[in-house]
């Protein structure tokens, strides 16, 4: 099953090394995972999915929650939660597709960020259904360049993170 | 005050109440060792970072202290390899503190550069590159802190040599605070209640018990909680001398070398009582016939050890020594009179043995003659292989932190540099190290280090020319086909050791073991006794890897 797993750490040179280093050297698999800022100084977050079986889950938070630069680990498929990832496409864009491009774009709500005579690059936000369906679309095009941000998701409602019980 | 990063060191060194490091100076850490020189600490210069490495576990595993290594950078950090994992395999705290080349230089390939904390993550509980000078204080005493709490381990300090240089304020924190870094000390009442419950329950409860009684002196409690509930104890390599070998409910060592009673007490026990260790595929074999009908309580200060190799009905996160007191507080002895009988009598019926054979020299009552001349208050360490297993069989182990050995990493090499180190916490015991010939070349060059420092260690050589285990795995496994694991060309132990200074001996019968014993251990100073044994020799019983262990080659004896 997948699972997407809330990491905060100590902001400090070689944390995600730590954390990717663990999961490569117990073999679990990374799927995905974003890196960045938390409303606290010092603090950053990463968002990992991973895909464990249930006994495999429980080992790997447990195996993070030893690394001493990580405060929190928390799953966030335990509760109801909202997750996005950040896609940048690239495809062919002769100007006679140009219109058709567009359509995909606009029902995809995703955005045109650069045009060149031959070329088009759009950003996609969603989750990963959308995602794929927005390559799906672009395939016919002929997609030269793709790269995405890792998910990153919150809790739903006023709960934060730091609240899960772990 | 006002100090370099090298006098910082010591300042810590000294608060952290540490009295003798083992290490070997180079290129990056001149200024710390011109330090040492200036203001003084008992160094012991080893002939290898390895050695040191081990001694200062070695030191470690002896004392309960933590021991500490210092390395230069680049070879000098990775020759402590071997020893850093050895320990945090068998989770043993020392500070391994290395030099590393000037900061602006790290990431440039330059001379004697190794990303240290790099290649060490996965070996050290955590591990520190020191870029701050105003960090140092803080790093120091996070490490030693870190080593010595929890489950134990080592971590690792990179010093780049111009933060050694580099003046700063010193003021040694009192108190630590770390947000990522709180083990869970005290175990769940709830819990402890149930596995009280779960002991009044039982008909054939087994305690099974590992290195973390010892890691956390909880011998006292486990013996008391035997005695007082009557359930039999069976302990792990790493967990031998938690219990007097002639207390009667004590079953020896379980697993590949277990014994018969330990292995056949795992397999139809209804509840096992595991505390501080952590079901290693050498102690369990094929984890689905392990423990089949029993209940599991599972006591450890590492939450992670629970539920990885095997389901704990009864989990305990917690110090064992906390743990076990607060279960001996609440819990009610069951009637396990039928079941001690039971396994009492697979005890004295399958003791471990050996088939002597006339005019031949075996190694396990080389082992056992050792010990017993060796008087009650020895230390003994062993390498791996073996003569490892011969050693947890035949020495009859009184007291924790006696016996010292490799488990989780089975590491050769090991055994000498530690009893190096075990001699330098207890100068006044015997420190013997039960040795293979193959193990003992490993590390042999310390001999000089036992030698200049007046280090008395006895080093009984088990010689059977041959990789012994690896010989046995072939025999056993590939039909005889000896690759590799003859030791021709090994040198003539004793005059190996004279050209050191130290003094060799030799026995090859049986009836000259007492006088050479004897005469080893009044000898003064290091001595290295080559015991020449039937090289055939098989470690007995023993199971296959991944089969059951009740499945056992030679557990019935002959």
């Amino acid at each position: 099953m997948k699972r997407i797993l809330a990491i905060l750490v100590e902001d400090r040179p070689g944390v995600l090394t730590r954390v990717s280093g663990l999961f490569s050297r117990r073999g679990y698999n990374i799927q995905n995972i974003a890196v960045g800022r938390t409303v606290e100084p010092g603090i950053s977050r990463m968002t990992v999915t991973v895909e464990a079986d249930f006994v495999t889950l429980e080992q790997i938070v447990k195996q993070l929650n030893k690394l001493v630069n990580v405060i929190k680990v928390s799953d966030l498929m335990e509760e109801p939660s909202v997750g996005r990832e950040l896609m940048l496409v690239k495809v062919k864009a002769e100007p006679n597709k140009r219109s058709d491009i567009q359509q995909v774009v606009s029902a995809f709500r995703a955005k045109v960020i650069d045009v060149s005579p031959e070329s088009m690059v759009m950003e996609v936000t969603g989750d990963e259904g959308k995602l794929n369906a927005f390559i799906l679309m672009m395939q016919e095009f002929g997609i030269r360049e793709i790269v995405s941000t890792g998910k990153v998701s919150l809790l739903r409602g006023s709960k934060v993170t730091r609240d899960i019980r772990t | 005050m006002r100090m370099t990063g090298a006098q910082m060191v010591l300042a810590g060194l000294e608060a952290e109440n540490v009295d003798v490091v083992f290490g070997l100076p180079g290129g990056a850490v001149l200024t710390l060792y011109d330090a040492i020189y200036q203001k003084g600490l008992r160094h012991i210069l080893t002939r290898h970072e390895q050695g040191a490495a081990h001694a200062a576990d070695g030191y470690a595993r002896a004392s309960g202290k933590t021991g500490v290594v210092i390395a230069t950078s680049g070879p000098g950090a990775t020759n402590l390899i071997t020893g850093i994992a050895t320990a945090y395999m068998d989770s043993i705290p020392i500070v391994a503190i290395t030099g590393q080349v000037a900061r602006p230089a790290i990431g440039t390939d330059a001379f004697q550069e190794a990303d240290i904390t790099g290649i060490t993550m996965p070996i050290t509980k955590h591990n520190y590159l020191v870029k701050d000078i105003n960090e140092l204080p803080r790093i120091i005493k996070e490490a030693f802190h870190i080593a010595g709490s929890g489950r134990k381990g080592p971590v690792l300090i990179d010093l780049p040599k111009d933060v050694q240089a580099e003046e700063g304020q010193f003021e040694y924190p009192q108190q630590v605070e770390i947000a990522g870094y709180k083990p869970t000390f005290t175990g769940h009442t709830g819990q402890i209640v149930r596995a009280a419950a779960a002991i009044k329950k039982a008909q054939r409860p087994l305690i099974y018990s590992g290195g973390g009684v010892i890691s956390s002196s909880a011998h006292e409690e486990l013996l008391e909680l035997s005695r007082r509930a009557s359930i039999p104890v069976t302990t792990t390599l790493t967990g031998l001398g938690s219990v007097p070998y002639d207390y009667e409910l004590f079953l020896g060592m379980p697993g590949m070398h277990g014994t018969y009673a330990a292995n056949h007490a795992i397999n139809e026990a209804d509840l096992l009582i595991t505390i501080g260790a952590r079901f290693d595929d050498r102690v369990t074999g094929k984890l689905d016939s392990f423990a089949p009908g029993a209940t599991v309580i599972h006591i450890d200060i590492d939450p992670a050890e629970i539920g990885k190799n095997v389901t704990a009905d009864i989990p305990i996160v917690g110090d064992v020594k906390y743990v076990l007191k607060e279960l001996l507080k609440r819990f009610k002895p069951a009637d396990t009179r039928a079941w001690c009988e039971r396994v009492l009598a697979w005890k004295s019926s399958y003791p471990v043995s050996f088939k002597q054979e006339p005019g031949c020299l075996k190694p396990q009552p080389v082992i056992e003659e050792f010990y017993r001349l060796a008087g009650d208050d020895v230390i003994v360490t062993t390498d791996v292989g073996q003569h490892q297993m011969w050693a947890a069989h035949f020495c009859n182990l009184k007291s924790p932190r006696t016996f010292i050995s490799s488990g989780g990493l089975g590491t050769m090499g090991f055994g000498f540099p530690a009893a190096l180190g075990a001699q330098a916490a207890f100068p006044e015991r015997t420190v013997v190290c039960i040795a293979g010939d193959g193990s003992f070349q490993m590390n042999s060059q310390e001999l000089a280090t036992a030698v200049y420092y007046k280090l008395p260690v006895k080093v009984a050589i088990i010689n059977n020319q041959y990789l012994g285990m690896v010989r046995q795995w072939q025999k056993f496994f590939y039909e005889g086909r000896y690759s590799q694991t003859s030791l021709a060309g090994s040198p003539d132990f004793v005059r190996l050791a004279e050209a050191y200074g130290a003094t060799g001996y030799r026995a090859v019968r049986p009836e000259e073991v007492t006088a050479v014993v004897q005469k080893a251990l009044n000898t003064p100073g290091p001595v290295v006794i080559d015991f020449q044994v039937d090289p055939e020799e098989n470690v007995l019983p023993m199971v296959a890897p991944n089969t059951s262990i009740i499945e056992m080659i030679g557990g019935e004896g002959f």
